[in-house]
């Protein structure tokens, strides 16, 4: 008898093994549906499969008939925009001030506990001080996305700037380089992986606060329609959108990695060996 | 390789068959101390232009911190360092070119795109890239750097691609086409292998002949000072007080001239003074 940690799943079973928890899932829920639904035929906890399809019709492919929008794709294209706009400017931010707080000493002595600081304030504590600044509208969920995720990402980037060997900074001077020319040809290039998983890891906080800002005050977006459909009790639309969203983030991720692995292949290279 | 122009080569000429009393790289009365130690004291130095140089001495004698001060990385606390009549400027400078033992090329950028950085620093200020036709005659001469010191088909690879020595003959590439003044080597063949260490002996003895360089190298590998230099420095404390083993820095003790013509092998005076310098600096091998 092989010792438990030594037991390797086969190659062939290791999809059956990697499915198999999301089958029972499945299964389960079908099990408590049908018991719900065979008490009481109006049970909305947990709708049967007929009433998902049908919602989904409704929201996706069928035309509101108040506003004559297809729901689903609205509620992607808002919270997409928002999501987008508010990780690019995080993104623009945080390199540069990564970049300046981890290459330039004087930089780094003089921001860095300003940025520690303001990392450590929980985002959606200052929601109403953003409602109150900027009003309800687009900017103050992006301001909050913006926030939230952008003294993550740029400590992330010092980070990685402050472990550049200071060989190659030294290398890059007797090569005549200045400040600027290092910054862009040395410290940038080598920061861009890091900011690629720092955006990765900074998407999930992200959906947080974007679904969060949208349940207080919106006129569309995936978060506000679930919170909006909440009060109907509409678990046959609430489920489907809480799966889209869950794809939609997967998708973004994947795309992102994606991405990073054919821009930065010396990055990957490095680190198999 | 006529593209590549040295600034060093001037000397080329007159720097081997007769040392010239004219000195490149000057150090006068140096020390450098810390706060709880002092690690040179009173280096007087003359090297000329077109030297082989090499450092050694037992590790903790200095030698790094005499390589970081010609680098300008630390400034001394006493004395004075004059580089080709002016003084050293305390950062670093496309006046020196240095190869470390580690982290020396860009592991984000191909071989051929490790040199051609040199050049693009140094003609496109502000864009630190360069286009069009600059870029092509840039290219043409990195190319011909890479395959000067054996690389010429690797310009593709990424240095993470490449062995430890191939890395150290870009290291060297990129730092010749930037054409320093002086060449510092910071035990740069310590983390290879024997076989390829020898190759790179031979490489850079013959770089070196060639652009008439300039080159200080530290080493703790004495066989090897004895079978590049021109001059061998070993590095050691005179004085020694058993209570405070920080208080006394480390100065030249021995300073041999070994030879004048990196081709002709030492004499037979040299060749004394090595195996006795061997019995006497700990750790070392007498050359063979």
């Amino acid at each position: 008898m092989r010792k438990l940690i030594n037991w390797r799943p086969a190659k062939g079973a290791l999809a059956a093994l990697g499915c198999a928890p999301f089958v029972l899932v499945l299964i389960a829920y079908m099990v408590a549906s049908q018991a719900r639904l065979e008490v009481n035929p109006n049970d909305k906890m947990l709708p049967a499969f007929a009433s998902f399809s049908a919602a989904i019709t409704r929201v996706a492919i069928e035309p509101d008939r108040r506003t004559g929008e297809r729901l689903l794709w609205v509620d992607t294209a808002a919270s997409l925009r928002r999501l987008g706009l508010a990780i690019a400017i995080s993104a623009v931010i945080g390199l540069t001030l990564g970049m300046a707080l981890g290459a330039l000493p004087i930089a780094g002595a003089s921001l860095s506990p300003l940025v520690a600081g303001v990392s450590l304030i929980p985002p959606l504590a200052i929601l109403p001080i953003l409602f109150i600044v900027v009003g309800l509208g687009e900017l103050s969920k992006v301001v909050l996305i913006c926030i939230g995720i952008t003294p993550v990402i740029t400590r992330d980037i010092e980070q990685r700037v402050r472990e550049i060997p200071r060989e190659l900074i030294v290398k890059a001077q007797t090569l005549g380089a200045s400040t600027w020319q290092i910054m862009l040809r040395v410290v940038l290039p080598q920061a861009l992986p890091r900011l690629v998983s720092a955006l990765r890891l900074g998407l999930c906080s992200a959906w947080l606060f974007l679904i969060a800002a949208e349940a207080i005050a919106a006129e569309s977006g995936l978060g506000y329609r679930i919170f909006l459909v909440r009060r109907y009790l509409a678990m046959d639309v609430i489920l489907p959108y809480v799966l889209w969203i869950t794809a939609v983030a997967y998708l973004t991720d994947y795309v992102l990695g994606w991405i990073s692995r054919r821009a930065f292949r010396w990055h990957f290279l490095g680190q198999l060996q | 390789m006529c593209s590549v122009g040295f600034r060093g080569a001037r000397f080329a000429g007159t720097s081997w068959g007769n040392y010239s009393s004219v000195a490149f790289l000057e150090l006068t009365n140096v020390w450098q101390e810390y706060p709880d130690q002092v690690v040179l004291e009173r280096l007087n130095l003359m090297l000329e232009a077109g030297e082989f140089c090499v450092v050694v001495g037992a590790s903790g004698c200095g030698k790094s911190t005499f390589l970081r001060l010609l680098l300008g990385e630390e400034r001394p606390s006493r004395g004075r360092v004059i580089l080709d009549g002016k003084p050293l400027r305390d950062e670093p400078d496309a006046a020196r070119g240095v190869v470390f033992q580690r982290y020396s090329v860009f592991p984000h950028l191909t071989a051929l795109a490790n040199v051609l950085v040199a050049l693009e620093f140094k003609q496109a200020p502000l864009t630190a890239r360069l286009f069009g036709r600059t870029r092509y005659a840039a290219t043409k001469r990195a190319q011909a750097m890479l395959e000067a010191v054996g690389l010429g088909a690797a310009a593709a690879r990424y240095p993470c691609e490449l062995s430890g020595g191939m890395q150290q003959r870009l290291a060297l590439a990129q730092a010749l086409i930037a054409e320093p003044r002086v060449l510092l080597l910071d035990e740069p063949f310590g983390a290879l292998d024997p076989g390829s260490r020898a190759d790179m002996h031979v490489l850079v003895r013959d770089l070196w002949r060639r652009h008439g360089l300039t080159v200080v190298m530290v080493t703790h590998d004495l066989k090897e000072g004895f079978s590049l230099g021109t001059r061998l420095l070993v590095f050691d404390k005179v004085r020694h007080d058993p209570q405070a083993p920080n208080a006394y820095g480390s100065r030249v003790t021995y300073d041999l001239k070994l030879r004048t013509n990196p081709l002709t092998p030492m004499t037979h005076a040299n060749r004394a003074a090595a195996l006795r310098l061997a019995s006497i600096v700990p750790g070392h091998a007498a050359p063979g």
